[in-house]
């Protein structure tokens, strides 16, 4: 007791459950500062940023500390709440503290009146959803992970109804619950699974447990229902979609930048930490799904017309991208190659990073957007880099992250996932081996598509001429949400041009969950990135961003030198045609229609074309998703079906009702006589 | 670092720069030979670039400062990308900033950055030609992509330099991944340089053009860099082709004299891969928009099935 009454002594667990108080306790003041707007906004926000930052300094020192635990006291009488903070869990909280810091500040600047929920109570549903996901990742018993598991889900839940007046968002939210607690059912049976009937449901016991390989995959496949309804991973992806795009822009972001990391977590701890065997095969299950999500996820985000939709479905394609890394993680641990095993953990942990950060950005950026223009359809937006300077260059940094362009943070994880692919021709199944270039170019062919849809979400919405009048009333963000903006996109370009030393970072994760790590041979060549050795791959950020910078700067000089800089300023050539206005420009719709074309497989597609004799032709398509009519509509139909049947029970008579407890009494006192 | 290798990186440099518009006009004088015309000098590109950069640029009235900056970035990112090629030397103090996929990351900045470009006036061509653009993108840069790996397959390197090393100062070798990956490299290469069958360099207000609809709203200084940029892009994927397919007389480090004789090796190497160029789009036929993405399609199959080859059968 003495220990915690002096914070010279406190040791790191110590410092983040102070932060997980402090956060509370600015979620508390929310509430009694309920209507008071200017409060909940400029003081509680900024608070909850700080703290943020704190946390993710003390997180940063943590990861390369030994492991601490704590119990606390709190919960029922015999289960206390056991904590853990290792190198796994602190990454994360470093991933939680860093990107919600720039999102809290965001949202000092976003939320307004007059929207739903009142400010105060966001506060305390938006402080409670951060402490959730740091307790998450913080607890070492199935019950404690449970409880801060559905206190994440039902924080978010509220979260995402904030504008609860509309029916669509409702839906979404009723959406969102269903899954993540189909889920949750999934993750509960897989602790049981694990405990193996010792009735203690500590980690630690977990972790001593000899599971056979049956009772294993089992339990890893229950881990993988459960944390891939909450990844988004295909088919359970169907609320993503739904649901990230209903809440409120910072929102949005956590959820889609931080939250599902949470995901990542449980996988990771559950199948690296606590199962005492990997199989191969689940590895090629988890590179299955991860592929067919990202492929899935980016050509639905290229075909969108809504920009947070758009959004949400590159999540899926991001989430993917990070479960098939992990599954060529565990697929090499499983024929003990450590070293590429590591190599592909580090991108997989890297993406985790850098997604957080890059999504984060361009979700808080279409906030700004949104509360300039009302808008949320692409086809209505357009022209804004005019209007809005800070949010468009901001938001082109996350852009180009997310496009997995060089030097930016997405290309590292994307450059080492292709490496681990490329220095693995050794597997001892020549099946797998097959696989392997075919894998290889689906990631290609999923990063490149990434930049199609990238290009389209930047060039429709700030790029062009404004769709619509009101448009050129558009305003930019204010100083908070620029504070926000700015602070994401630093961390873009940070993980982007310093990944040798991020990498260490990672380092201690793998070395925990492998054994194996590539931090010691990156720090051996200080800003040159070199997994294994520099004649076999090598790649320099800050030097290939000098060499671009550099060649720009000299031929901007060279060309005022050696002849003038002038310019004059008309409308636009457009081939000498003069009656141009906005409306031929090419529309979100028409942006994505070669991929709809060409993935037509991919989608259920209602198409309305106007026949030439129309007075008002009206051209509508809609894009549809197969999932949702072949298993979720069948399945919803079904269970209707069975509650129908049930329903025939409840007759509305006590006659009846006092007849079943009859029947019922003397089937148990047979039952029990026998 | 040493002395000679930042010299040779400096020698490639210039050498890219200077003669990338020669190989332009070169292929345009192979064209005009073979369709019986009567050919502009080899030095016309050069002309244009030095009167296109003393016009005065007339910018569109909403234009924004990416659209003035994009160029420039074009141009960076062509420069980087061939200095980064070993051309005449595999002793490139620059090489190890960036590996094969890096360069393909860097012709994909490119892409994106002219593509915003293009979209940026809101002019219906600008837009088009960047959605055309970015479709045969997404196809093509994993298709590249592939036909790297099979030759850092055969090296056990991403890093050109070391790829050319090992192809070139290896016993010759013939490698079937190879072939595939080269008819493969081929398609890619005439898609990403907007030449027939996707795309007619020599045409101007088509309705399907693509590189042209791109720099429609450019003009000047700006225009001129772009076409230089665009040079350069030919001249880098041609290097690429012959250090992956063709990489003899390159010289390695430490060899001063191979480093002179490197030169007119590339030159007479050139000279014969624009000429067949030319003959190549001289007995071809633009194909219809849509087909292009089945043609950019099938070289990314050949690719990886080239890659396959190579894993499977280790050939």
């Amino acid at each position: 007791m003495n220990r915690l009454l002096d914070p010279s002594h406190w040791v790191h667990l110590d410092w983040v459950l102070a932060a997980v108080v402090c956060w509370l306790l600015v979620g508390v003041a929310g509430v009694f500062a309920l209507r008071r707007f200017a409060l909940v906004a400029r003081v509680l926000f900024p608070v909850g940023g700080l703290i943020a930052i704190g946390l993710f300094a003390v997180a940063l020192r943590a990861v390369f500390d030994v492991p601490e635990v704590a119990v606390l006291p709190l919960g029922l009488p015999t289960l206390p709440f056991h904590l853990r903070l290792d190198a796994l869990s602190a990454f994360f909280l470093m991933v939680i503290a860093a990107a919600s810091a720039g999102v809290s500040a965001f949202a000092a600047g976003y939320f307004r009146r007059g929207e739903g929920t009142p400010p105060g109570l966001l506060c305390l549903e938006y402080h409670v959803f951060l402490a959730s996901m740091v307790l998450v990742v913080l607890a070492d018993d199935a019950y404690a992970f449970m409880v801060m598991w559905e206190t994440m889900a039902l924080s978010s839940f509220f979260l995402v109804i904030a504008n609860h007046r509309i029916p669509e968002i409702r839906r979404a939210g009723y959406l969102y619950l269903l899954i993540a607690h189909i889920g949750a059912i999934a993750i509960l049976l897989c602790f049981g699974v694990l405990q193996a009937n010792t009735g203690d449901y500590t980690f630690a016991n977990m972790r001593a447990q000899q599971l056979t390989p049956f009772w294993s995959s089992v339990a890893f496949l229950l881990a993988l229902l459960g944390f891939g309804a909450k990844a988004g991973l295909l088919p359970l992806h169907i609320w993503l979609p739904e649901a990230h795009p209903a809440a409120p822009s910072p929102v949005s972001a956590l959820m889609s930048g931080v939250m599902l990391k949470t995901a990542i977590y449980g996988m990771l701890r559950v199948s690296f930490d606590l199962l005492p065997v990997q199989l191969w095969w689940w590895g090629v299950l988890l590179l299955a799904l991860g592929l067919a999500s990202a492929l899935f996820g980016v050509v639905f985000s290229a075909v969108q017309v809504d920009m947070k939709r758009l959004l949400a479905y590159s999540s899926i394609e991001n989430i993917g991208l990070v479960f098939a890394a992990m599954g060529l993680s565990v697929l090499f641990y499983a024929y003990g190659m450590k070293p590429v095993a590591a190599l592909a953990m580090t991108a997989a942990l890297y993406h985790v990073a850098s997604h957080a950060f890059f999504k984060s950005l361009l979700f808080v950026g279409t906030g700004s957007v949104l509360h300039a223009t009302g808008q949320r359809s692409l086809g209505k937006l357009g022209g804004l880099i005019r209007f809005m300077p800070w949010t468009a260059w901001l938001t082109l940094v996350g852009v180009l992250a997310c496009a997995g362009l060089p030097p930016l943070g997405g290309f590292v994880s994307e450059w080492l996932l292709l490496q681990s692919f490329l220095f693995t021709p050794g597997l001892p199944n020549a099946f797998l081996n097959m696989l392997i270039p075919v894998v290889a170019a689906l990631i290609a062919l999923v990063a490149a598509l990434s930049g199609y849809a990238m290009v389209k979400f930047f060039g429709v919405i700030f790029l062009g001429q404004p769709r619509e009048e009101k448009l050129s009333e558009a305003h930019d963000a204010g100083a908070w949400e620029r504070i926000g903006m700015l602070w994401l996109a630093a961390g873009c370009l940070l993980l982007g041009l310093m990944p040798g030393q991020f990498i260490q970072l990672i380092d201690p994760v793998t070395q925990q969950l492998l054994s194996a790590g590539i931090g010691s041979t990156v720090a051996a060549q200080g800003w040159l990135l070199v997994p294994l050795s520099i004649d076999r791959a090598s790649y320099g950020p800050v030097i290939f961003l000098l060499g671009v910078t550099v060649s720009f700067a000299l031929t901007f000089v060279l060309v005022r030198k050696l002849y003038h800089g002038r310019v004059r300023r008309a409308a636009p050539w457009d081939c000498g045609f003069p009656w141009q206005s906005a409306r031929m420009q090419d529309t979100a719709e028409g942006f994505g229609q070669p991929i709809r074309q060409i993935f037509e497989p991919f989608f259920r597609m209602e198409r309305h074309l106007p026949s030439p004799f129309d007075r008002a032709p009206i051209y509508r398509v809609e894009v549809g998703d197969h999932f949702w009519h072949w298993f979720y509509l069948p399945v919803a139909a079904l269970v209707e079906r069975i509650s129908r049947l049930i329903g025939r029970l409840q007759q509305g008579r006590i006659a009846v009702y006092l007849m079943y407890s009859f029947v019922t009494l003397i089937a148990v006192l047979v039952a029990v006589t026998q | 670092m040493n002395l000679l290798g930042a010299a040779s990186q400096l020698l490639e440099i210039l050498v890219a720069l200077a003669l990338a518009p020669l190989l332009t006009g070169w292929v345009d004088q192979c064209r005009a030979w073979l369709q019986n015309k009567s050919a502009p000098g080899l030095l016309q590109p050069y002309r244009l670039l030095h009167k296109l950069f003393h016009k005065e640029s007339v910018l569109a009235e909403h234009a924004s400062q990416l659209f003035r900056s994009a160029p420039y970035i074009v141009f960076g990112c062509m420069t980087l990308a061939c200095a980064i090629i070993p051309t005449l030397s595999t002793d490139l103090p620059l090489s190890p900033a960036a590996d094969a996929i890096a360069l393909v990351g860097l012709f994909a900045l490119a892409r994106v950055f002219i593509s915003l470009a293009a979209m940026d006036v809101g002019t219906a061509f600008g837009s088009l030609g960047a959605r055309r653009e970015m479709l045969i993108g997404f196809l093509a840069e994993p298709a590249l992509l592939m036909v790297l790996f099979s030759a850092s397959l055969i090296s056990g390197s991403t890093s050109l330099t070391t790829i050319v090393d090992t192809l070139a100062h290896r016993e010759l070798a013939i490698y079937p991944s190879l072939a595939f990956a080269g008819v493969a490299f081929v398609f890619v290469s005439l898609a990403e340089n907007a030449r027939i069958p996707v795309d007619n360099p020599s045409t101007h207000l088509e309705l399907t053009m693509i590189h042209e609809a791109l720099i429609l709203e450019y003009s000047a200084r700006h225009l001129a860099l772009l076409e230089w940029a665009a040079s350069l892009k030919l001249f880098a994927y041609s290097c690429i082709g012959l250090a992956l397919f063709c990489p003899w007389g390159v010289a390695q480090a430490n060899a001063p004299l191979a480093l002179l004789l490197a030169l007119p090796v590339l030159v007479l190497k050139l000279a014969v891969g624009g000429a067949l160029l030319a003959l190549f789009e001289s007995v071809s036929a633009k194909m219809r928009i849509f087909r292009v993405p089945e043609f950019v399609a099938t070289a990314f199959m050949l690719a990886v099935i080239g890659l396959l080859v190579r894993i499977l059968l280790g050939v």
